[in-house]
């Protein structure tokens, strides 16, 4: 199973040990060019979001990652790459993929100061620890969107057909079982 | 280890693959937004015009500091003096992102750096050496950087620190596990530290280059030898074109690998800042702070 992994600021590395130690063969998407080959799966890392959102215009890559993820690959999106797959945001001008529908808060839980860390309930998964970075959480979600995980009455991690977007960021513990959940619904389609 | 100091860690793991820009104003800070800057770094002035200017360095005026908090929605990082942890604390008291315990200003304390393990806000600090970063990580520093010399536009002493850490990493790698107890003296830095680079064969935290970067190929140089990010001061609002220069750096350190790219956001770029040779420069910022 190939996943690709985008790779343009942030901490993808993270993201490309954890899928490697579970097997999938990883490639990194930095440019046009690495969009040709075939992969089976999408991991959008933590990061900058206006600075992922702007390279994947300027770079050329928006258009055809948009169009794979409206056709049904499968992504797994954690805290910026949440804000790049929201329909909505709520604090923000900026729209980028918006194919998973749900109205997300950017910097919703203020600066540094207000970074955290949560044990929390996740579906399907149990007690996981979350580590929210100058987070995001979901404001909304509409029809059909199932809520994973919520943390003092704000969610923050949904799954919506293809695409699971979470506001923290399971690629810097060492607990690799959202990603091995990942893993395992590309592997049933 | 605290969960403060593991989140703050992990914050500079966001950061990883990005540029941080110096600016000295709302405007600039949203120019460099807009160019793809991953954070900024308030100041009142760039090294260069520190430099320039001579006399003592302070932290900036933090009225000015909310300005560029206001203008930007990615973070905002702030300078304070070697040593001066009251700086620090008010730099914390006004929610910044990260503290930078810079050389670029005029040190407040010769002898002691700030001890960050009592602050909640993160730090990153400059290091010429592996002594030099893990002595600033033992303090609290959950991210580091080169110390390069900032305002030159001249990127050797930051090519040399970036040189000078990674082989001592390589060395600490390879050897024995009962030598270690010895380098751990010898750097003047505890022995778990020491252990950790063997194990690891990299800093605990995160590493990005600055002082000195001023072209795309500079800033995909440092990339290239091990850096993680990279800090670009005066280079950027110190050249002909910031915007432009601002974007092509971005995509440099995105695409270090790639040539032919970085070949083609150079074209055109207009004047680079101009520039101080290493041997025309009186006073060495990197000797600050050891």
């Amino acid at each position: 199973m190939k996943i690709a992994v985008l790779a343009l600021q942030g901490a993808f590395l993270e993201h490309e040990k954890m899928l490697r130690n579970l097997g999938a063969e990883v490639v990194e998407l930095r440019k046009k060019e690495d969009l040709e080959q075939d992969f089976d799966g999408l991991v959008l890392p933590g990061g900058e979001s206006t600075v992922q959102g702007k390279l994947l215009e300027e770079l050329a890559m928006f258009d055809i990652l948009q169009q794979k993820i409206r056709q049904g690959l499968p992504v797994l999106a954690t805290c910026a790459g949440l804000i790049l797959l929201a329909e909505e945001l709520s604090n923000d001008d900026k729209r980028y993929f918006r194919t998973l529908p749900v109205t997300v808060r950017r910097n919703a839980y203020g600066r540094q100061l207000g970074s955290f860390f949560y044990q929390g309930e996740i579906a399907g998964i149990g007690s996981f620890p979350m580590e929210f970075i100058r987070a995001p959480y979901i404001e909304s979600v509409k029809d059909g969107v199932s809520v994973l995980a919520e943390v003092e009455e704000r969610i923050v991690a949904v799954q919506y057909k293809n695409q699971i977007g979470l506001s923290f960021h399971p690629e810097v513990t060492g607990d690799c079982r959202i990603h091995e959940y990942f893993l395992k619904t590309i592997k049933k389609e | 280890m605290s969960k403060q100091y593991e989140l703050n860690k992990e914050l500079a793991q966001m950061l990883k693959g990005g540029v941080i820009m110096d600016v000295t104003t709302p405007e600039q800070a949203k120019i460099a937004e807009a160019a793809g800057a991953c954070a900024v770094m308030a100041l009142e002035r760039i090294p260069a015009d520190i430099r320039a200017a001579g006399g003592v360095s302070r932290m900036s005026d933090p009225e000015m500091i909310r300005g560029i908090q206001e203008a930007v929605s990615i973070p905002v990082m702030a300078k304070c003096r070697i040593g001066h942890f009251v700086e620090a604390q008010l730099l914390e008291a006004i929610e910044i992102d990260y503290i930078d315990e810079s050389e670029v200003l005029s040190p407040a304390d010769d002898v002691y750096h700030i001890d960050k393990t009592k602050f909640r806000v993160p730090f990153v600090c400059g290091a010429k050496d592996l002594g030099e970063a893990l002595r600033r990580i033992n303090e609290g520093a959950s991210m580091i950087r080169t110390k390069g010399e900032p305002g030159t536009g001249d990127v050797v002493q930051a090519v040399r620190h970036m040189r000078m850490m990674n082989s001592a990493i390589a060395k600490i790698s390879a050897m024995r596990e009962d030598e270690l107890f010895n380098e751990a003296k010898v750097l003047e830095v505890p022995y778990e530290l020491v252990k950790y680079v063997h194990e690891q064969k990299r800093l605990p935290v995160v590493n990005f280059a600055a002082g000195g970067v001023a072209t795309p190929a500079d800033a995909a140089l440092m990339m290239q030898l091990g850096a993680e990010g990279v800090f670009v001061g005066s280079g950027i609002f110190k050249s002909g074109n910031p915007e432009k220069r601002a974007n092509a750096i971005v995509k440099a350190v995105t695409n270090f690998e790639d040539a032919a790219m970085i070949a083609d956001l150079s074209r055109n770029l207009g004047e680079a800042m101009v520039g101080i040779n290493e041997d025309e420069i009186e006073l060495l910022m990197a000797e600050r702070g050891k």
